[in-house]
């Protein structure tokens, strides 16, 4: 007999029909891939980090291939907050998806400025990003120290106006002691990992591959660390954990699931797979058909670790 | 977009040179010059990401298209070890190619090394009456596909840096001594990024159009990403576009070379 599947997730007053969504920086503002698939299938997406003015980013090139994944310096090439308002909010309103609007700031005041201006706007979550690791100012510099996120979250949570979700860098020596600092200030949720910052070296050149030298790691290759960070987070704060760090398919979900997560991010997975998104959905309800799992919730943090 | 791909032909050009002949009825029927594909190397975690390899020839009566390729790391040469009756996964084709004028009555397409491939199929659909292929190539070794450049073109010029082969010299040298002699309606440009550079700066003394193809390092291939970006000229200032999704082919004179 085959049992109804229940895949509707609620983080923080965010609904999600299903718990996978495109992950920040990997999907631009989903118009490119939704010439592969019906953006409908997805529980939301995070858009690409949007910062107060237009950003340029860094100079090419931006990405390296490393074994399981990749290395980016990108460095939040952005159209800026309000020509997303404009242009693209209009695009991805026509799809039945949680839109989640992923925000950095150079500054304390911009983060605040950024939410002020997010809250009015069409959208059903911030993720703020406290974890860009390939810009010079902001960011990381915040999500890098306790103090950092419990100033920022702070003065942000008290203009937000939407779910916010703050998301973490790995690159600090505690992740929980950062995870706690963003729920004491009063987020709503954490998402959980940026990348890890590396570097990647053409030998014949005797030149980094990067022009920004350093990147940030993603993909395959970081899914034990991540997934050993969202058990660690998990266990340490009590709002929901979105968790993230090379996500291919059902299976790796599960895995963050069991983990404590509550919902998942996937994103470079796509660049290889554009159906990765799609075939997470779908891997996730076999699993549970063939487990006899009804409710997806059922899994976060069904670990057992005796 | 995305399919899989059935290898028809492989041959071996050089000794780092493949040519792969691909069956796809969805890319073949709608490749254009200058276009790319996107294409996983292997299954598996190695070469992780896909190599995107620019379309060199398509057959749309058999439905195939051919791409070459160099041996550079782990990715291009698992490619070199496909066989005919492997399938491949294929994204594309992708991106934005050639603009062919068909009013235009003499084209002149330059290129450089590997980067003379994506011109071949440009020859072969432009329907100028002059056609002029200058190839320049490292050294005798290197230079490949002589027969075929000459089948599709009015006139064929091999340059080798080193003299070994054809004209000793520079492509754009070899170019300029072109547009003494008649001035072409517009060029095309594929190769080393100093080639293009020089060239576009040429071609805008003499007043000359032209576009160029654009490499660089991608990610998803699509234009979601932005890892694979070009400086380009926008109002009074400049911006990075996207080269797989807003290129790989550009006006030369809205590119900015570092």
């Amino acid at each position: 007999m085959k049992k109804n599947i229940n895949l509707e997730v609620n983080i923080a007053g965010l609904s999600l029909k299903n718990p996978v969504i495109a992950a920040s920086g990997t999907f631009g503002f989903g118009r490119e891939y939704s010439k592969f698939f019906d953006l409908n299938l997805l529980g939301g997406i995070s858009v690409k980090g949007l910062t107060l003015k237009p950003r340029k980013g860094n100079p090419p090139p931006r990405i390296a291939e490393t074994p399981g994944g990749i290395l980016n310096s990108v460095g939040l090439q952005n159209p800026g907050v309000h020509a997303f308002i404009e242009n693209e909010i209009p695009f991805l309103r026509q799809y039945n998806t949680a839109i989640i609007a992923n925000a950095s700031g150079n500054t304390v005041e911009e983060y605040v400025e950024m939410t002020e201006i997010l809250s009015d706007a069409d959208i059903d979550a911030i993720e703020l990003n406290l974890s860009c690791p390939n810009v010079k100012e902001g960011c990381m510099t915040f999500g890098s120290s306790s103090r950092g996120v419990l100033e920022v979250v702070n003065k942000v949570k008290k203009v937000a106006r939407k779910p916010l979700i703050v998301k973490l860098t790995p690159n600090v020596t505690d992740i929980v002691e950062i995870a706690k600092a963003a729920e004491d200030a009063g987020a709503d949720a954490v998402s959980l990992i940026n990348t890890l910052l590396g570097m990647a070296i053409d030998v014949k050149t005797r030149r980094p591959i990067l022009a920004n030298i350093t990147g940030g790691l993603s993909g395959p290759c970081v899914k034990p660390i991540a997934l050993r960070m969202v058990y660690q987070v998990s266990q340490s704060v009590k709002i929901p954990v979105i968790g993230m760090g090379g996500i291919s398919n059902g299976i790796d979900a599960v895995e963050f699931f069991l983990a404590g997560a509550s919902a998942v991010m996937v994103g470079t997975a796509g660049f290889v797979n554009p159906m990765a998104w799609v075939e997470t959905v779908e891997g996730i309800k076999e699993y549970m058909t063939e487990n006899g799992i009804e409710d997806v919730k059922e899994l976060t943090g069904g670990l057992i670790a005796d | 977009m995305r399919s899989f791909a059935t290898v028809k032909k492989t041959r071996q050009l050089n000794h780092d040179t493949f040519l792969l002949c691909l069956k796809s009825e969805k890319i073949a029927s709608c490749a254009e010059a200058g276009q790319f594909v996107n294409l996983k190397c292997c299954d598996g975690l190695d070469a992780y990401l896909r190599r995107p390899i620019s379309i060199h020839s398509v057959n749309r009566e058999c439905n195939t298209f051919d791409i070459v390729f160099q041996v550079r790391g782990k990715g291009t040469s698992l490619l070199s070890r496909i066989r005919p009756g492997d399938e491949i996964d294929v994204i594309g084709p992708l991106g934005r190619g050639f603009t062919l004028d068909h009013s235009h009555r003499h084209i002149v397409v330059a290129g450089g090394g590997i980067g003379i491939f994506p011109l071949f199929q440009l020859l072969k659909d432009h329907t100028a009456a002059k056609k002029t292929a200058v190839l320049g190539f490292r050294s005798k070794d290197f230079v490949v596909l002589e027969d075929e450049f000459k089948k599709h073109s009015t006139e064929l010029l091999i340059a080798t840096d080193d003299g070994s082969y054809g004209i000793k010299g520079f492509v754009t040298d070899v170019l300029e001594k072109i547009i003494q002699k008649e001035k072409p309606d517009m060029v095309y440009f594929c190769g080393p990024e100093v080639m293009m550079k020089t060239g576009v700066k040429l071609l805008q003394k003499y007043n000359i159009p032209c576009e160029v193809s654009l490499e660089q390092r991608m990610g998803c291939g699509i234009g979601a990403c932005l890892v694979c970006v070009c400086k380009t000229r926008k109002d009074n200032d400049w911006d990075y576009s996207r080269i797989c999704a807003d290129g790989p082919v550009f006006k030369g004179e809205d590119i900015i070379f570092d």
